[in-house]
């Protein structure tokens, strides 16, 4: 059985613990501890880790690294201090791996 | 594969030209595995823009009524309050195959299926404004999970069209143009080898008929 986790500023997943979803609270500034979690979380039975999108912006090599592999999915969400478009612009860049250029977001 | 590195020879010959074929059929197959995965892609795609535009939208809410809600209540009553979640998600992982790239498909159990059943505290401490908050996400949690499936299957198949695009370009545009090079070339070495060895036979002949008749002598005797 896997388990979903969620990633970023208390203040920005405090809601989803109520859901049921296992938070880990990092806060802004904490790279490294950061980092440290999201590997632990990847190698135990995480299949998907939605993580804020501030927290993401500083991870962005890490993230990278499990993008081509089957587990974990690492989802960007918006956190309380905004949406950034970082989420949208991850599947823009997916498009843009695929076909050569951004057809779908071109506007 | 340079012209200057394969020896001209009818075994070399036979040899690339079934590789050839075999090239021109992978070629063609990966030709097809790219174009339906793209159109695979493309749906897959869109859906998952519509998801996260649905979904980013839905947390925003929800964020905007918790901050509401932090703004009436204090730090720990809020920490109290989500301290021992009652409910718990458990996701099953299961693999479908799309054009040879396992992509995940997640279903999920909930312990308590009662939707309004969620809240880990009474409401006695807490503002109206975190039910509000909790229930909006509970609303959008299944369109999370599917977010995270066509986000994650679109990441897995952008990755193998990458991969697949350079194949089919790698033969389309080396392997097969040297490969009928060298066809070309074998063939040419072979017909020049072959008129060659015709003269030279034509001239023999010449020499030897020379040798037994004396031509030449006895038209000098004529003149």
């Amino acid at each position: 059985m896997y388990k979903i986790a969620v990633m970023g500023d208390w203040d920005s997943i405090y809601g989803f613990a109520a859901l049921g979803l296992a938070c880990f609270r990092v806060e802004q500034g904490e790279t490294e501890e950061a980092e440290k979690t999201l590997r632990r979380l990847a190698e135990q039975n995480y299949a998907v880790i939605y993580m804020t999108e501030a927290l993401a912006a500083q991870l962005s090599a890490e993230i990278a690294r499990y993008r081509t592999r089957p587990q974990p999915a690492i989802i960007l969400i918006p956190g309380i201090s905004g949406n950034t478009g970082e989420g949208l612009s991850a599947v823009k860049r997916s498009v843009e791996q695929a076909v050569g250029s951004d057809i779908i977001f071109g506007d | 594969m340079a012209k200057g590195t394969v020896t001209p020879t009818r075994m070399e010959l036979t040899r690339i030209k079934r590789k050839l074929l075999t090239a021109r059929r992978g070629h063609k197959l990966l030709k097809d595995k790219r174009d339906e995965l793209m159109r695979q892609f493309l749906n897959l795609v869109r859906e998952n823009k519509e998801l996260r535009e649905k979904v980013e939208e839905a947390i925003r809410e929800a964020n905007r009524s918790f901050a509401l809600a932090r703004s009436g209540m204090s730090d720990e009553a809020v920490r109290v309050a989500f301290m021992t979640p009652k409910q718990e998600v458990t996701l099953d992982v299961t693999t479908r195959n799309v054009m040879s790239v396992e992509v995940p498909v997640y279903s999920y159990e909930t312990r308590t299926s009662d939707g309004a059943d969620i809240f880990s505290y009474g409401y006695a401490f807490t503002s109206g404004d975190l039910d509000a908050g909790v229930a909006r996400l509970q609303e959008i949690l299944p369109d999370m999970l599917k977010l995270a499936e066509s986000e994650k299957s679109c990441q897995l198949m952008a990755a193998e069209i990458e991969k697949t695009r350079r194949r089919v370009n790698a033969l389309e545009h080396v392997l097969i143009p040297d490969m009928e090079d060298n066809i070309k070339y074998i063939t040419m070495k072979l017909d020049e080898n072959e008129r060659s060895t015709q003269i030279r036979l034509m001239k023999v002949k010449d020499m030897m008929l020379e040798e037994a008749h004396h031509y030449k002598e006895k038209a000098e005797i004529t003149d």
